[in-house]
């Protein structure tokens, strides 16, 4: 019972962990204070700038990579199907998506600055064309991967090719497409980040760590970097809650 | 579907040729002129069999002579290259029929419950949902069997998820059930137990059932007749009879009826393995 108690706690080990060293380094002045500042300095920021400008930057991020993510899985996930479905449709387009899944988003950022301008619409397109490809793939090969004899079973249960493709198929690659969903996110995230720090943004966690650093608002620094993280993990937690919920049997 | 293309275009009157096995009872399936090779082996070169109706074939014989493959041809999972295949005159597409696979972790769908796997094949029906579920309570009830089907197949044990996979295959009160080795992916425990679900649902039903099995004494112990095949290409190398009363049970294995056919099954199966 006592272990077992002891067992539930492990996870927080690393967190006290990494806040002692923190602390002792600040505290020993082993690092420059005006480059690393206290964790309560840190949190201090992060806690008052959630309620304030870095709250809204937050939001800003949340609404872009959302937006990103949807944008991507709405046109990834049924086309991803379509080439899943037909091997021969996948092969012969194969070297495309891996080609562009391969080129770094962040190259394109150019490009999209020309065609959308400088507002939101870059950003989101941007990070949705990274998230496409992704999503893409892992919906394709969730189909293609679908098992044989459970085709088999449908087929000579007398199942037409449609009620092949929405009954079992679709079904099939579920697990596959939330590995492709969760990917695809965490892809978005950092290329809206990315995206906010460069090209003439406003707004945006982004936006906030490049101009705390800029400012030299070291607190304010670690507490953008913080909420960023704070994020990416909240995106991923959501992702997998909502796998286990809806695709129960994946992994069984 | 290309095979049902090929026999659809040919008669489907039935073959004026005599029977082959089946001793005088009327077939059920016929099947005429069978051929198949994967590559350059021959798997089945012009093979003829009559299958009877209302009796359980166990199909035994060598490594890769083509045991599955028949099933497989004859439930149209696997296109023929020649040959005909009918069942009471008709094409399988005329028929309604049940498959049972080896693998029944893959073959039943994780995603529904035990009760919606099972009630499945009667939705491609278009079966109405409250007969839907009227249909499988009456299975159920009919077969006596114990099983929470509320339960998804990942949280039932081998040889329940089997089961259920059986009655996937007999809610639509198939005209000839085919089975492919169906215990071979459960211990022996549990094999032992659906050896007697198998038997009772084939007592209970009458249901033409062609078993596939790499076990003799299973494959003597479940049928009426064994269809003891030889190495490829394939031919009848004995259709043996077995008499054992049923139910039958563990005594039924030692007794000398069974014994003999077993050892006889055993030395036509030795003969062929042997013939290179």
């Amino acid at each position: 019972m006592n272990t077992k108690r002891f067992e539930g706690l492990l996870p927080i080990v690393g967190v006290v962990g990494l806040l002692a060293i923190w602390s002792v380094a600040t505290a020993a002045r082993w690092v420059d204070p005006v480059l690393l500042p206290s964790p309560i300095a840190t949190f201090k920021a992060l806690w008052s700038g959630m309620h304030g400008v870095l709250g809204f930057d937050f939001v800003k991020t949340v609404y872009r990579t959302v937006m990103a993510t949807l944008i991507a899985a709405v046109i990834a996930i049924p086309l991803g199907i379509v080439l899943g479905s037909s091997e021969r449709l996948y092969r012969s387009l194969e070297f495309v998506i891996d080609f562009f899944r391969s080129t770094p988003a962040s190259a394109m950022f150019p490009l999209f600055l020309v065609l959308f301008g400088v507002g939101d619409e870059t950003k989101i397109s941007v990070a949705a064309f990274g998230a496409i490809l992704v999503i893409l793939f892992n919906v394709a090969y969730g189909v293609m991967n679908a098992r044989k004899t459970r085709l088999l079973a449908a087929k000579v249960m007398g199942a037409s090719r449609m009620r092949v493709l929405f009954d079992v198929m679709l079904l099939e690659s579920l697990p596959q497409t939330f590995v492709g969903l969760r990917n695809g996110v965490s892809l978005a995230l950092v290329i809206i980040v990315v995206a906010e720090m460069f090209i003439g943004s406003q707004d945006g966690l982004g936006h906030s760590v490049f101009e705390a650093q800029q400012l030299f608002d070291m607190p304010r620094m670690y507490a953008a970097i913080f909420a960023a993280g704070a994020l990416g993990y909240a995106l991923n937690l959501l992702f997998l809650t909502v796998e286990r919920r809806f695709v129960h049997w994946s992994g069984k | 579907m290309s095979a049902q293309h090929a026999l659809r275009s040919e008669s489907t009157g039935v073959p004026s040729t005599p029977p082959v096995g089946g001793a005088g009872k009327r077939p059920h399936v016929t099947i005429r002129g069978l051929s198949k090779h994967f590559g350059t082996t021959v798997i089945y070169d012009n093979f003829d069999l009559d299958i009877p109706r209302g009796e359980l074939i166990s199909v035994f014989g060598p490594n890769g002579c083509g045991k599955s493959t028949l099933i497989n041809m004859i439930a149209g999972l696997i296109p023929v290259d020649a040959g005909q295949i009918l069942f009471d005159g008709m094409l399988l597409s005329d028929i309604k029929f049940g498959y049972v696979f080896q693998n029944y972790r893959e073959a039943l769908f994780p995603w529904m419950r035990a009760f919606d796997n099972i009630a499945y094949p009667l939705k491609i029906m278009k079966v109405p949902l409250a007969e839907r579920h009227a249909r499988v309570e009456a299975l159920v009830a009919r077969l006596g069997i114990k099983l929470n089907l509320n339960l998804f197949p990942y949280q039932m044990s081998g040889g329940q998820q089997q089961l259920v996979s059986i009655m996937r295959a007999l809610v639509v009160e198939p005209e000839i059930l085919f089975l492919d080795e169906p215990f071979s992916a459960l211990d022996y425990e549990m094999t032992l137990f659906m050896r007697e679900q198998l038997q009772r649902l084939f007592i209970d039903t009458g249901t033409t059932m062609v078993l596939v099995s790499h076990d003799l004494e299973e494959a003597v112990y479940l049928a009426d007749r064994v269809l003891l095949l030889s190495r490829h290409p394939a031919r009848v190398a004995d259709f043996t009879p077995v008499t054992a009363a049923r139910p039958r049970t563990t005594a039924t294995l030692s007794e000398a009826d069974f014994v003999s056919t077993k050892a006889h099954c055993l030395d036509i199966f030795q003969r062929e393995v042997r013939r290179a």
